[in-house]
């Protein structure tokens, strides 16, 4: 038949050019057809709504921990006292485990100072999912000790971590994550 | 016809795999080489057209579950707000899936009339058209089932209705008939427990049409395809490989029905549907009217016409058995309506009556058409259509063949493509 | 095709000839109107979009809820245009039921349901807490949520616009209106529960726009039909590029269907 004495004629006539455009728009239309069933699976605009929340810190004491629900995960809002300020910023850099602040205010490669991971230092604000494999540490109260650096001991494993959240033993590879955030106010948080 | 396969592999895989695995040799023989008819018209494209819709339906339906919570409670939201509002491009998938369902049916009533107009039922078609039928009826139950699904006051009260209509067997016998109703409901009336299965009956049924309309192409493929002339193909110069020149006029005509369909999905979406499916399904009122989806109104027309409950489920049910019988019922020798001037008259009266009756299905059942001052109640006007119905395949079909002259048929169709031409 | 239009025919006899017995009691046809979002070009006028908000803030959510409208739906594309800044004190004025406190309460000391100020992510609040409280305060009828309500009615913004411009006429003589509803001759039975919603005045428009009832109407009329289709100017828009691709797809793939048969022709 002329289609197959076509095919295998390797000069494209006029006829191949059409059958070549033809060809191409169909698969121009059918990418542009398959995006919306693409697009579907990203989150909703309710998921992308509740994507950013905003609290108010006034009622938290200093010492105490309260915890928000954010983007699915825990978040731990901490008021820290002057001692566990102190004490996070007596600790060198590079003695810790992980030496990266994995602060989403900074630049990915900010050390881990204490100045690091905080915009206040009262205020301390983490993503509370231990990073080895993602339960929920326990805060260290003085009334309450949870591990040896007066932050948090995620009971699934024993990683533990300091008044910073940053991972001092343990299996846990990683500094807690300190997520995107501003001060929208003296009292008034912003995050995500 | 089915015969020889052509296919010869061209590279050392494609012969590693033809021995394991004939696919390609299947693809091959059956849409690339397969000898089809020259002189296939318009009214042919409509399989192709059927083809592409099911997919639509298929993959637009997969993409919504993905979305739709099946509860009570929350399936009315979880489609217009969650899907239509929130879900990025929810909107447009939830239109292509609703006026999807409406253009398959459209694609569909067109490719049945089109059988029944050139004789496409007919020795040694039999099976080709019952499982046509078939599909027919899975698509009428799919169609049942997702219309319930988002629990608006029409998909509630419509699936009571058509739910309820099983009752009528407790006139055969006491109490079958509200035992297969409570049965299917999962309780005493529809609600979650019913919605829930329709969900998952409607997840699974264009799964079972997929099926049997691969069995459908296969029982084509054996005969080969009919043609308007209704005249069997006499050798090769009457056929052409159906690859290209009816994947190209297939694509053509698909095209043309996509720009239809769309202009529906973009600027009139609501078009074939009911406001009232827009309020939240109430147990505790009753809309106005109920009606059912514009291509179930013919059988709805029927079931209305008759005023006893059991009798009106028989006559609606008749209707789509009769439709079974069709192949013996016509006692023609000749297939095509081309060369039977009576028949191709009926045909057209019948195709009539269809869309009568479908105007009476849309009705109120107290309406009245008043012509020339004259009040006639729809519900007299329905059973005048449900009998010439029942008439047209029981009567008229096997009558109309023995007494028909018939025109002369041509002496084949390359004679009759290529002759005119000369 | 000629063989067509005997089936056309038929279609055509029985939509023109299927006529309505005319009693007191049917409802009038809507009155017909014209509107910025009618047709394949159609569009929602912004400035009547935020007119709406302003009725229905300030009238019809009074009685009505507005279920599946969130404030962020506000500043979105296609829609009144707020800016987010606007949008967040529009939400932060509104009290939303809050969570239970730390003692488990959702009420104050005096029985007040506990609130606090709306965010972007939240819906129109309930006017009333549940069906039972919606119709004890309105005479036993439920006001409807309007969030679809345009399209959950035959004749769409025409039907909304009528019935809430239909008031004040008097009742043909005979006609009983029953206690406690109003007549309104656009609705089915021509006794709606709804008092008239609007008057001259009810709002004040900051544009400047005179508030009569009518201007109040199409606002609000606007608005609803924007809330019950929020995706309309998306789907008009890409609508027009589809369809813009798919003629010429049609005409590439006819000029390809010609080639393949000329010669089998």
């Amino acid at each position: 038949m002329t289609s197959l004495a076509n095919a295998t004629n390797p000069e494209p006539t006029r006829r191949d050019f059409l059958y070549i455009a033809t060809g191409a728009a169909v698969t121009v239309g059918a990418a542009f057809a398959a995006w919306p069933f693409i697009d579907q699976m990203n989150p909703s605009s309710a998921v992308l709504a509740m994507a950013s929340i905003e609290v108010d810190l006034a009622a938290i004491q200093p010492g105490q921990q309260v915890i928000f629900k954010w983007r699915g995960h825990p978040l731990f809002v901490r008021r820290r006292t002057p001692k566990e300020i102190a004490a996070a910023r007596a600790v060198s850099v590079s003695s810790l485990v992980d030496g990266l602040a994995r602060n989403g205010n900074l630049k990915d490669n900010a050390p881990a100072s204490d100045e690091n991971r905080v915009i206040k230092p009262e205020w301390l604000v983490l993503v509370g999912v231990c990073t080895h494999l993602g339960c929920i540490p326990t805060v260290s109260t003085p009334q309450s000790p949870q591990g040896s650096f007066g932050g948090w001991l995620c009971h699934c494993h024993g990683s533990e971590y300091d008044t910073a959240g940053r991972i001092r033993k343990g299996p846990a590879p990683q500094n807690l994550a300190v997520p995107p955030y501003a001060f929208t106010g003296p009292t008034k948080i912003k995050i995500g | 016809m089915a015969g020889h396969s052509s296919y010869v592999p061209g590279s050392g895989l494609t012969r590693w795999l033809d021995q394991r695995l004939p696919i390609i040799r299947l693809v091959n023989d059956s849409f690339v080489s397969f000898p089809t008819p020259r002189n296939l018209n318009f009214w042919y494209t409509f399989g192709g057209v059927l083809t592409f819709m099911l997919a639509i339906q298929i993959v637009t339906g997969i993409v919504l579950a993905m979305h739709y919570v099946p509860n009570a409670d929350m399936a009315f939201s979880s489609v217009e707000q969650r899907i239509m509002r929130e879900v990025n491009y929810g909107w447009l998938i939830r239109y292509l899936h609703s006026n999807g369902a409406s253009m398959f049916f459209l694609a569909v009533y067109i490719h049945m009339f089109r059988g029944l107009y050139y004789g496409s039922y007919k020795s040694p078609r039999e099976i080709l058209w019952i499982l046509g039928v078939f599909i027919y009826l899975l698509m009428v139950m799919t169609a049942f089932f997702g219309y319930v699904l988002p629990w608006g006051q029409m998909s509630f009260w419509g699936a009571t209705v058509i739910t309820s209509l099983f009752s009528a067997l407790d006139q055969l016998v006491p109490h079958l008939g509200t035992s297969i109703t409570t049965w299917l409901w999962g309780g005493f009336a529809v609600d979650d427990a019913t919605l829930n299965r329709f969900f998952s009956l409607h997840y699974l049924m264009p799964f079972v049409i997929a099926g049997v309309l691969g069995l459908h192409i296969w029982a084509l493929h054996v005969p080969g395809n009919n043609n308007p002339l209704g005249i069997d193909v006499k050798g090769p110069q009457d056929m052409v490989p159906f690859h290209p020149y009816y994947t190209v006029k297939d694509g053509f005509f698909l095209v043309l029905f996509i720009i239809v369909f769309l202009s529906f999905v973009f600027y009139a979406p609501n078009f074939f549907g009911n406001p009232d499916n827009y309020i939240q399904a109430n147990p505790m009122v009753t809309p106005t009217d109920i009606v059912p989806e514009w291509y179930l109104l013919p059988f709805y027309a029927m079931l209305r016409s008759v005023p006893q409950k059991l009798l009106g489920v028989l006559v609606m049910g008749g209707a789509l058995v009769s439709l079974l019988f069709l192949p013996w019922l016509d006692t023609s020798k000749v297939r095509s309506c081309r060369f039977r001037p009576l028949m191709k008259q009926l045909f057209w009266i019948f195709a009539a009556d269809c869309v009568l009756l479908g105007y009476c299905g849309s009705q109120t059942a107290d309406a009245v058409w008043t012509v020339a001052g004259i009040a006639l109640p729809l519900v007299w006007i329905a059973r005048l259509g449900t009998l010439f119905y029942f008439a047209f395949f029981w009567v008229l079909m096997p009558w109309i063949g023995k007494i028909e002259v018939t025109r002369p048929l041509p002496e084949s169709i390359a004679q009759s493509v290529l002759g005119e031409r000369s | 095709m000629r063989k067509f239009l005997p089936l056309l025919a038929v279609f055509a006899i029985l939509s023109a000839s299927a006529g309505m017995a005319q009693s007191t009691s049917e409802p009038l046809p809507p009155k017909e109107m014209k509107w910025s979002f009618d047709g394949i070009f159609g569009t929602y006028d912004r400035g009547a979009l935020q007119r709406g908000f302003q009725v229905y803030k300030e009238v019809c959510s009074a009685c009505h809820s507005l279920n599946m409208v969130a404030f962020h739906d506000l500043a979105g594309a296609g829609g009144p245009g707020f800016t987010e800044l606007q949008t967040k004190a529009i939400a932060a004025g509104y009290k939303i039921p809050a969570e239970p406190n730390d003692r488990g309460e959702i009420t104050d000391d005096k029985g007040n349901r506990l609130t606090r100020p709306g965010v972007l992510a939240d819906h129109f609040p309930q006017p009333f807490p549940n069906e039972q409280a919606a119709r004890a305060n309105n005479g036993g009828a439920l006001p409807p949520d309007l969030s679809l309500i345009i399209k959950a009615r035959n004749g769409g913004p025409d039907y909304v616009y009528s019935i809430i411009t239909g008031f004040g006429q008097t009742p043909p003589h005979g006609f009983a209106v029953m206690t406690g509803k109003y007549y309104n001759p656009y609705f089915a039975g021509r006794n709606i529960s709804m008092p008239p919603p609007l008057t001259k005045g009810s709002v004040t428009f900051s544009d400047g726009t005179p508030a009569t009832v009518s201007n109040e109407a199409k606002a609000v009329v606007t608005f609803l039909a924007w809330a019950s289709e929020p995706q309309l100017e998306a789907r008009h828009r890409i609508g027009f590029e589809v369809l813009a691709f798919l003629v010429l797809l049609a005409g590439l793939l006819f000029l390809a269907y010609r080639k393949v048969w000329h010669d089998k022709h």
